[in-house]
């Protein structure tokens, strides 16, 4: 399962309904371990699609938040403040019942990534089925360069963005369809074909291009609005934009 | 070799890219299917799930183990058990490079599958190829079929890339 380079170690975990990934100091194998059972507890609290979860029982009425784990309580709230900040257009519960995911999955690998720099890596990154956290650089001072697919021409990266430290998240038009609604029209959203935040930590970051990409056109200015953020987005109709300080990450 | 493919493996879809190799890169979904006829599979791959066929735009359905010219070697993955169903790539390489990515089996029980097929397996050929020659660590994209991909892929590498 794993591989890489001289002094390299990369590991793909099967978690969350996706396949994370993480490319590590080949001392770093105990706090790797650590960082995937931590991603297998967030699955299963989190997870909405398990019965037996936290986020399930909650939407239930089975339990009340004080007899979740505690974690719960604090994604919560980040939920709120990042709905509040987007004007609405992050929620929660974008299926009709609790499903807090456009949260946690960036939430989760951030802190995953933190876990293996609390160990005394200077230089990994851990990609979340297409979200990305990278931490430090990818060594010999080289920055992480992370490619940017096209969703309008399959097999194609539409841009590289390069950077040190950095989070890159895409929302778009998932593979079975439209999955993103508009929380303020209750359709799916269909202005843009994808949308990329790069961002310092993939927590927010990977919020927002949720947000931006339910928000549509208005996305740039709200992005543009966000200090430390920055965002390249596709439309559906095959144009691009960028908000204006995309070019620092530009090569 | 091994070593080398599998970092291009390691990130998902993405796929540290250390190789100069330049791939026909599929531009577009198609919505067709057409038949290239021929034979099946070969020597002990399991059969795909329909008769060999190509989408326009380098990609193979079906084991190419049989007809490879000299030089290329085919690697077969164990099927990938996802939700949608059961996913089996095989990769062909030549230099310690993949050239040819195919796929075996696929989720074709609606025709939503097999619409997701069209689209989904081409990107996520496509991109670990473009990987190849963009030289990135990682992709990062929208993508739901991405894990039985990758795990048929990294089964493939670990039979004997």
């Amino acid at each position: 399962m794993t591989g890489g380079q001289a002094g390299r170690l990369r590991h793909p975990e099967h978690v969350m309904g996706t396949v994370v990934s993480f490319d590590v100091p080949s001392w770093a194998r105990g706090p790797l371990g650590e960082a995937v059972r931590w991603l297998h507890w967030v699955d299963g609290t989190f997870s909405p699609y398990l019965p037996d979860s936290d986020v399930s029982r909650l939407g239930a009425g089975e339990v009340s938040l004080a007899q979740c784990a505690p974690e719960l309580t604090e994604v919560l709230e980040a939920c709120a403040a990042v709905s509040a900040l987007s004007g609405g257009y992050f929620t929660t519960t974008p299926g009709g019942r609790l499903d807090p995911s456009g949260y946690v999955k960036g939430w989760a690998i951030e802190r995953a990534a933190a876990m293996i720099t609390a160990a005394g890596s200077a230089e990994h990154s851990v990609n979340g089925g297409g979200d990305v956290q990278c931490v430090g650089d990818r060594g010999s001072g080289q920055p992480w360069r992370i490619g940017i697919a096209d969703p309008l021409r399959p097999g194609t990266l539409a841009l590289v963005v390069a950077g040190r430290d950095f989070a890159v998240a895409t929302s778009g038009v998932a593979e079975r369809g439209p999955h993103i609604v508009n929380p303020h029209t209750g359709q799916p959203a269909t202005d843009l074909a994808s949308v990329t935040v790069v961002g310092p930590g993939l927590t927010l970051t990977d919020a927002y291009a949720t947000a931006a990409f339910a928000m549509g056109s208005g996305a740039r200015d709200w992005v543009e609005s966000l200090d430390g953020y920055e965002a390249f987005a596709i439309t559906s109709r095959g144009a691009n934009w960028q908000t204006s300080g995309l070019r620092a990450y530009l090569t | 070799m091994r070593r080398v493919i599998l970092t291009i493996v390691g990130t998902i879809a993405g796929l540290v890219a250390l190789l100069s190799f330049k791939s026909h890169l599929p531009t577009a979904p198609s919505a067709s299917v057409s038949t290239a006829g021929g034979s099946g599979s070969t020597s002990g791959t399991p059969a795909p799930s329909s008769s060999p066929s190509t989408v326009p735009g380098e990609f193979p359905m079906g084991s190419l183990a049989g007809k490879l010219p000299a030089g290329e070697t085919a690697v077969t993955g164990h099927v990938a058990t996802t939700v949608y169903g059961p996913v089996q790539i095989q990769l062909i390489t030549r230099n310690s490079k993949i050239v040819k990515v195919a796929v075996l089996q696929q989720p074709m029980n609606t025709a939503n599958d097999i619409q997701i097929g069209e689209f989904a397996f081409p990107k996520l050929i496509g991109e670990t190829l473009a990987a190849q020659t963009a030289k990135i660590d990682a992709v990062s994209g929208a993508s739901y079929t991405s894990a039985g991909y990758i795990k048929s892929l990294q089964s493939a590498l670990d039979n004997g890339a």
